[in-house]
């Protein structure tokens, strides 16, 4: 080859190299606007997807609040009463006679009395009507607790009828369709407001009461106790059993059949409708270890059965996070098997288990399908004071009241979503702190 | 191009391995290891290895990628126990105690053997914490006087103490990366141990970082008997007093430092630390 060729070939690959240069830089700009393009319509997307998921959570929770507002307040009557003896029936006023005096009849005949216009047996049932069936009582607990009131006249705060109390508050979604009032008691209400002894009050009993097939005087805290005790039941039992062990599977068995055949059951039993856990614990923990029926302890039982495999699925993905080297830099100072993993990868996983328990937590707080086969579903008046008593759940109790037929018990059953969400707010923001405290170390 | 030569120089006549070359046994041995052999599964990693650890020296174990230079060095204090698929043949000794008997306990061994990694690990705790750990599970200190006094010794010892002693509550992840290395220094001296392995302590270090650990191995050789697996030649020839050179699997040549260095009697040897491939 001679010199010229040469210095005109590499003339030429230089400008053959040149102009690819330039059509490699129009080629990759061409497709960066398709590329710019497609990461747009993405972003797009996601941000739809983002406010319409937000939008739609909204919607729900305001939806809610707006049913439930009814049922924060009720409405109170001032009556007068006249706890006169032979109304009473009692000879003395004794604690002992004013128990068994006849509550019913002195408030009845105090009606009568005040509202004189009303005659016959109808209208006098139906003016009757208009009180809380609690009304009774509520004239008792004051004569017991003030007995020099025998043989006078006092006026005394009761609740109203649920009909009344609806009434009173305009029912925002069926308006007039819903009201159970005639006209009758319409006016008798209206002279009673009219002489201003109508009252609107908070409602507290809806949150220190039991349940009540009176909706004026059903509460939640039954039910809440119902699902403290059952969700304390569930995270003693399935935190430290899922913990262990996932830290067992993960960090200190051999890998063999036995273990794998162990791993794909417990994900197959994550995936176990949940109502076969409620007849494995009617089966074997009610029936065979005889502990109670309906108590938070069964049911606690039943939901971490439900609970364990999310916990163990979650903690070993957790576990296995944490860089090996952690583990090495502990076992080459020295440290056993044992204290690596509890004073090393245990405190490093525990975000990631602290994630996985609480996922698996709100899911058993809104489970009912497991706890009906023993006996959580169920219309239980007493609030439970321990882990054996006669109980049921936040859930159970939506559904039960949103299943009654009275038209006060539709706020009640949003009021009831209400406190489920907060309960749920609660332990998550628990948990949240905690895994904050964790990551902090 | 340059595997074509590569391959030349691994397979010509001259770079056949027949045995190791050199002295790979110590008048005064700290470690002696005979006839290993290390299988992962079928694979073979390490093939028919002797060589002591002489007391109170820095011993560089050089060699390619994928030498067995790592694994055999985790095999001197057992921290291949842990890998399911690993199978350790051969003797290892440490004072004339065999480290894989029986009666052997992995946790006193390596307590007595501690070991740097490459990758500084402190734990997610705080500088103390990090270097107390160690003697706290070993129960080292009986009360706290004695752990701050090993603590700060230990830091003193790893040249970290001025650098950190107002903050010794702080991460030891806050360190930088070097100081990092020299607190998992500190970590392994708090067990006060008799022979420290380390694996390419320094290559995730800067130059200056680099530095200030070599000088601080060169320090710690008095009191301990340093195996140090390492890629860098210059730092090989610059702390230790005897160096192997390791290649696919075997021990091609073991000598002092000087002679490798300078006068290599294996063709492999040579073309690894003239830069030839490596």
């Amino acid at each position: 080859m001679t010199n010229p060729t040469k210095t005109k070939k590499t003339h030429l690959t230089s400008k053959t190299a040149m102009k690819e240069t330039h059509s490699i830089t129009e080629k990759v700009t061409a497709s960066l606007r398709k590329r710019h393009a497609k990461e747009m319509r993405f972003k797009f997307a996601g941000r739809l997807a983002v406010a319409l998921g937000f939008f739609l959570v909204l919607a729900l929770v305001a939806d809610i609040t707006y049913k439930a507002l009814p049922a924060f307040h009720q409405h109170w009557v001032k009556l007068d009463i006249s706890y006169q003896q032979d109304w009473l029936s009692i000879e003395s006023s004794s604690e002992k006679s004013l128990r068994k005096a006849s509550y019913r009849k002195a408030l009845k005949k105090s009606l009568y009395q005040m509202f004189d216009e009303v005659q016959g047996r109808k209208n006098k049932r139906k003016l009757f009507k208009m009180f809380s069936g609690n009304a009774e009582f509520t004239i008792k607990d004051f004569l017991i607790a003030s007995p020099h009131f025998v043989g006078e006249k006092k006026s005394v705060w009761v609740r109203l009828d649920d009909d009344v109390d609806t009434y009173l508050k305009d029912d925002p979604i069926l308006g007039e369709a819903g009201v159970r009032i005639d006209e009758n008691q319409a006016l008798w209400i209206k002279s009673l407001i009219d002489k201003d002894l109508i009252e609107k009050r908070f409602n507290f009993s809806f949150f220190t009461n039991g349940d009540s097939r009176e909706p004026e005087l059903a509460g939640i805290r039954g039910a809440l106790t119902g699902t403290i005790f059952t969700m304390l039941v569930t995270l003693a039992l399935s935190f430290p059993l899922g913990v262990a062990a996932a830290l067992y599977l993960e960090e200190f068995a051999p890998r063999n059949r036995w273990t794998d055949i162990i791993e794909v059951n417990i994900n197959n039993l994550a995936a176990v409708p949940s109502i076969i856990f409620g007849l494995l614990g009617l089966a074997v923990i009610i029936n065979i270890f005889g502990l109670p029926r309906s108590a938070p302890l069964v049911g606690g039982i039943v939901l971490t059965l439900m609970t364990l495999p999310t916990i163990i699925i979650a903690s070993r993905a957790s576990i296995k996070a944490v860089p090996p080297s952690i583990r090495e830099a502990a076992m080459g100072i020295g440290a056993s098997k044992m204290q690596t993993t509890f004073s090393h990868v245990l405190p490093m996983a525990m975000p990631g288990i602290m994630t996985g328990t609480i996922i698996g937590l709100a899911q058993a707080l809104g489970e009912t399908a497991p706890l009906l086969m023993i006996g959580m579903v169920a219309f239980i008046v007493d609030v439970p004071t321990g882990i054996t008593d006669a109980a049921t759940v936040m859930p159970v109790q939506i559904f039960l009241w949103a299943d009654s037929p009275e038209r006060a018990f539709l706020a009640k059953t949003s009021a009831a979503i209400l406190v489920l969400l907060g309960f749920l707010l609660v332990m998550n923001t628990i948990a949240a702190l905690l895994r904050k405290e964790f990551e902090k170390q | 191009m340059v595997d074509n030569s590569s391959s030349e120089i691994l397979f010509s006549e001259d770079t056949k391995i027949d045995g190791t070359v050199g002295h790979c046994f110590a008048d005064d041995a700290k470690m002696s290891m005979r006839n290993v052999n290390v299988f992962y599964d079928k694979k073979q990693a390490i093939n028919n290895i002797s060589l002591d650890l002489a007391r109170n020296q820095v011993t560089a174990l050089i060699g390619p990628s994928g030498c067995g230079k790592s694994t055999f060095l985790r095999c001197m204090n057992r921290m291949n126990d842990n890998i399911a698929i690993c199978r350790v043949e051969g003797e290892f000794k440490l004072d004339d105690e065999d480290i894989y008997a029986k009666k052997m306990d992995p946790v006193l061994l390596r307590a007595r053997v501690g070991m740097v990694f490459q990758k500084p690990n402190p734990f997610p705790k705080s500088i103390y914490e990090n270097v107390a750990y160690g003697p706290k599970i070993h129960g080292l200190a009986s009360n706290k006087a004695e752990l701050d006094e090993i603590v700060i010794t230990s830091l003193q010892k790893a040249g970290l103490f001025n650098e950190v002693k107002d903050r010794l509550d702080d991460s030891g992840t806050s360190l930088s990366g070097g100081q990092q290395q020299r607190l998992c220094i500190a970590r392994t001296i708090a067990v006060s141990p008799e022979v420290i392995l380390m694996d390419e302590p320094a290559s995730a270090l800067d130059p200056i970082a680099t530095a200030v650990i070599e000088e601080l191995i060169d320090e710690l050789k008095e009191k301990y008997t340093i195996a140090i697996v390492t890629h860098s030649m210059q730092q090989a020839a610059r702390i230790s007093q005897t160096t192997a050179y390791f290649h696919m699997g075997q021990l091609v040549e073991m000598g002092e430092t000087k002679k490798i260095f300078t006068n290599p009697s294996h063709k492999l040897t040579e073309n690894y630390i003239t830069g030839r491939f490596g």
